[in-house]
């Protein structure tokens, strides 16, 4: 009973904020309602008893990626609300790309047909959630089982890594620098150099 | 209800709470502050002038590379969670394996961090 109450609350602002995501006219209030949205949609995961993914969600998505799309949206520099303003006229077309995505979907969905070697696919030995929470469930076989996939994950993240700061990464010549160990190593020979002034004649 | 929604119900409630507050301390204003609206009132203040510029700037793309630097340390993080929670529960065999994968993989996130460490890409110029 509560989790129905819960869950329908948590849906319709998940829905609502989604929509509102691309109705609103400020850039900046989209990513405030796209945040709240991943909230909803963490809260949704929490009461699946995905406690992992929900608060994935909340850690990576709102912490980060939410912050990139708040980046992107003041790196624009363009005024939005300008090209919002043919928005009607483009309306039915993208009511039509909208609709032929449905009815992939659609065919996707309803011509679904299990494979006979999927169920042993499925079976794979994770603790019934009954008894580990499913934090502990992954643990158990992400890092034995999946191992492959795990390092290739790592791999994916390094690649990301690198790919970050070739493309964006420039030095610019002419910048004074820090180099903490040579501040730290400067001698007091290296620095103060004292002067003997004759009184009355300055240097 | 499960148990695993009723360790959640503190935030949940804690939520409520802080929606209820937000409410009402935005609405309270509305009802009992006096309202005498002025177009100056609202206008953007630079010492005494008119604004010179908008307010929406350009960011530096500087901290877009930051940010994207933040989001891989922040997922690479996420696997070491089910790890450190299931770690002490798998057998013997599987825990060392386990320990030895994990190494493997800080060991390919280092190489990363040691690339950005020598790029210069950790440095603000």
């Amino acid at each position: 009973m509560f989790e129905a109450i819960a869950f329908y609350i948590f849906s319709v602002i998940l829905i609502a904020s989604g929509f509102l995501v691309i109705a609103s006219r400020v850039p900046v209030h989209s990513v405030l309602f796209l945040i709240l949205a991943f909230f909803n949609a963490a809260a949704l995961f929490l009461l699946m008893g995905a406690e992992f993914l929900g608060l994935i969600l909340l850690v990576v998505y709102v912490g980060a990626v939410a912050v990139l799309f708040l980046f992107v949206v003041m790196m624009l520099d363009v005024d939005l609300a300008e090209i919002r303003k043919g928005v009607l006229q483009y309306l039915p077309v993208g009511a039509m790309v909208g609709l032929i995505l449905v009815l992939e979907l659609g065919f996707v969905l309803f011509s679904w047909v299990v494979a006979p070697e999927a169920a042993a696919n499925r079976a794979v030995p994770v603790a019934p959630i009954t008894e580990v929470s499913n934090t502990e469930a992954i643990g158990r076989v992400l890092y034995t089982r999946y191992v492959y996939l795990f390092q290739a994950s790592g791999l994916v993240l390094l690649l990301s890594m690198v790919g970050a700061i070739v493309l964006t990464h420039r030095q610019r010549e002419g910048v004074k620098r820090q180099n903490v160990s040579r501040q730290v190593a400067r001698t007091r020979e290296e620095g103060v150099r004292l002067v003997k002034v004759k009184p009355g004649q300055g240097l | 209800m499960t148990d695993l929604l009723i360790t959640y119900l503190p935030i949940l409630m804690f939520i409520a709470i802080a929606g209820i507050l937000g409410i009402v301390l935005m609405g309270l204003p509305m009802i009992i502050a006096p309202s005498q609206p002025d177009p100056e009132k609202l206008s953007a203040y630079e010492c005494g002038f008119n604004a010179f510029e908008d307010a929406r700037m350009k960011f530096d793309v500087r901290f877009y590379l930051v940010s994207i630097l933040f989001i891989v340390v922040d997922l690479d993080l996420m696997f070491l969670f089910p790890f450190a929670v299931a770690y002490l529960d798998l057998p013997r065999e599987e825990a060392l394996f386990a320990f030895w994968s994990m190494m493997v993989f800080l060991g390919v996130f280092f190489i990363g961090y040691l690339y950005e460490f020598r790029k210069g890409a950790l440095e603000w110029e």
